[in-house]
């Protein structure tokens, strides 16, 4: 659709789950969205009070549940509403990012940065890059399928309805 | 006099202002020790000090201390398991004052595990071995009637590769001698050699590792540091963190819970991996925080009272995080 984010139309839509601070990001990306600037349109906007109000584990939740990419903005360093919420979110956060690749999932999928409620343009900018580098990494690979435990009994199953089907006297039956 | 029968002299003049002494006694067999409650002084002859005392007994004191029962606990500890109580310490989870602790200097501990596995493939059954003696660098373990001797550090614990407080710090007593620090690993070899895999393999390492977990608990339950007991939000329903569902992702989710409530104050003891029944390397996720933690805040845990763990603190400008890079 568009050629500058040039991620509107192409393929199917992926899950961008972001984690946005009420009083600059929130407002940044509304900012945006009165000044009409065109945005990909795969980001869920979740709003939180405050980066502070970020646990890490939102972001493992969401990742673990399906989501592609998780983007976390709040206010800039010195910004923030309640003084120092986001300087508090910047360690959890960074030591987050540096955790992921241990588990296999790409560290590129978790971003995190700072816009202001008057940083539209620099909104607009964020969401497309993150967008378009999700959408470069393609879907994230899921954690498949129950306890092994379940799995090998339900293959039991399977063995022995196979084994009985080939048996003569339940073709017999069967006929 | 050996470190054992000094460890005993201070437990016996400590012991009529302390409740209970936790320390380590000779298991059901000759290959396992478990923890010894010192409650009277006939007590204390049972006590034993050798690279078979392998349990943080620390993890006991946040439940102890709690108990209407119990006043004043005394605890035997490594070096590792120091730290864990300098690290609950500094989160004012135990009252310092109602504890004493009797430190020991370790020079390893045995990973049964990894001498399981070897004696195995020796070709004898773990269950016919019936002594075992440390003998310097040698660990020699009579079985089948013969005896197989090891190096100590082909099955010790990978932790006392790496280790670099094998004396017990801020203890009241000491006993022994201390033991030089002498770290023979930079960094854990399985760790090491897991990082030199790519991405995908990883998770699919961990989607084939995670499916086995029988979500016990048991990594938890036996952690010092898991000091939240009855309300771990893995086992609660409101908030709902982990779904019931016995699934691959949601006991991914629940070691995700544990690493990031380990953060900046996992003390590497290495205790949810020996407990995992069904052995998942669970101190690859532990370790890499550990040192996402050195290299990002210069902190180590447990290492000192007084310090504030980095989460608990910040800086207007970090030092090592360029987060406007990208």
């Amino acid at each position: 659709m568009s050629a500058r984010t040039g991620v509107l139309t192409e393929g199917r839509e992926l899950r961008i789950v972001g984690f946005l601070c009420n009083w600059c990001s929130y407002g940044g990306a509304d900012t945006a969205g009165v000044a009409r600037f065109e945005q990909p349109t795969d980001l869920r906007i979740i709003r939180v009070p405050c980066s502070g109000r970020i646990d890490p584990l939102f972001i493992m939740r969401a990742l673990v549940s399906g989501a592609d990419g998780v983007l976390v903005s709040g206010c800039h360093p010195r910004d923030c509403h309640y003084a120092e919420g986001n300087y508090y979110a910047r360690r959890r956060l960074e030591l987050l990012k540096q955790f992921l690749p241990i588990t296999g999932i790409d560290p590129q999928r978790f971003e995190y940065t700072w816009v202001s409620a008057s940083e539209g343009a620099r909104w607009q900018d964020v969401v497309t890059k993150f967008t378009n580098r999700i959408h470069d990494l393609g879907p994230a690979p899921r954690m498949q399928g129950g306890s092994g435990y379940d799995e090998l009994c339900l293959k039991q199953i399977e063995e022995g309805v196979k084994q009985g089907a080939a048996c003569p006297c339940h073709k017999e039956r069967a006929l | 006099m050996s470190t054992l029968e000094q460890l005993k002299e201070q437990i016996r003049k400590a012991l009529p202002d302390l409740d209970v002494v936790i320390g380590w006694e000779q298991g059901y067999d000759a290959m396992h020790a478990t923890p010894l409650f010192i409650r009277e002084e006939a007590d204390i002859d049972r006590l034993i000090w050798s690279p078979l005392c392998v349990h943080s007994l620390g993890t006991y004191l946040t439940g102890l201390t709690k108990s209407s029962k119990v006043q004043k606990v005394g605890l035997v500890v490594k070096g590792c398991d120091s730290r864990a109580i300098v690290q609950l310490t500094q989160e004012r989870m135990i009252p310092r004052e109602n504890v004493t602790l009797f430190g020991v200097g370790c020079s390893g501990c045995l990973s049964h595990a990894r001498l399981e596995y070897k004696v195995e493939q020796g070709g004898h059954y773990v269950e016919d071995m019936h002594a075992i003696t440390f003998n310097g660098d040698k660990v020699e373990v009579a079985v089948d009637g013969g005896v197989e001797s090891f190096d100590f550090d082909t099955v010790c614990l990978e932790k006392c590769l790496t280790c670099r407080f094998p004396n017990a710090i801020a203890t009241e007593h000491f006993a022994g001698e201390e033991v030089p620090v002498a770290p023979k690993r930079e960094k854990a070899p399985s760790l090491e050699a897991f990082e030199k895999l790519p991405l995908d393999e990883r998770f699919a390492f961990w989607q084939d590792q995670m499916r086995r977990c029988v979500r016990c608990y048991a990594c938890r339950n036996t952690c010092p540091m898991c000091v939240c007991r009855d309300h771990c939000i893995s086992t609660s329903r409101n908030p709902h963190w982990v779904s019931q569902e016995a699934s691959t992702a949601e006991n991914f989710m629940f070691q995700m819970i544990h690493t990031m409530h380990l953060a900046g104050r996992c003390i590497e003891c290495g205790e949810c991996q020996r407990a995992c029944p069904v052995d998942l390397p669970i101190m690859l996720f532990r370790r890499t925080m550990v040192h996402a933690v050195k290299d990002t805040f210069n902190y180590v845990s447990g290492a000192d009272p007084e310090a504030t763990p980095p989460l608990l603190t910040f800086k207007a400008e970090e030092d090592n995080i360029n987060e406007r890079g990208w």
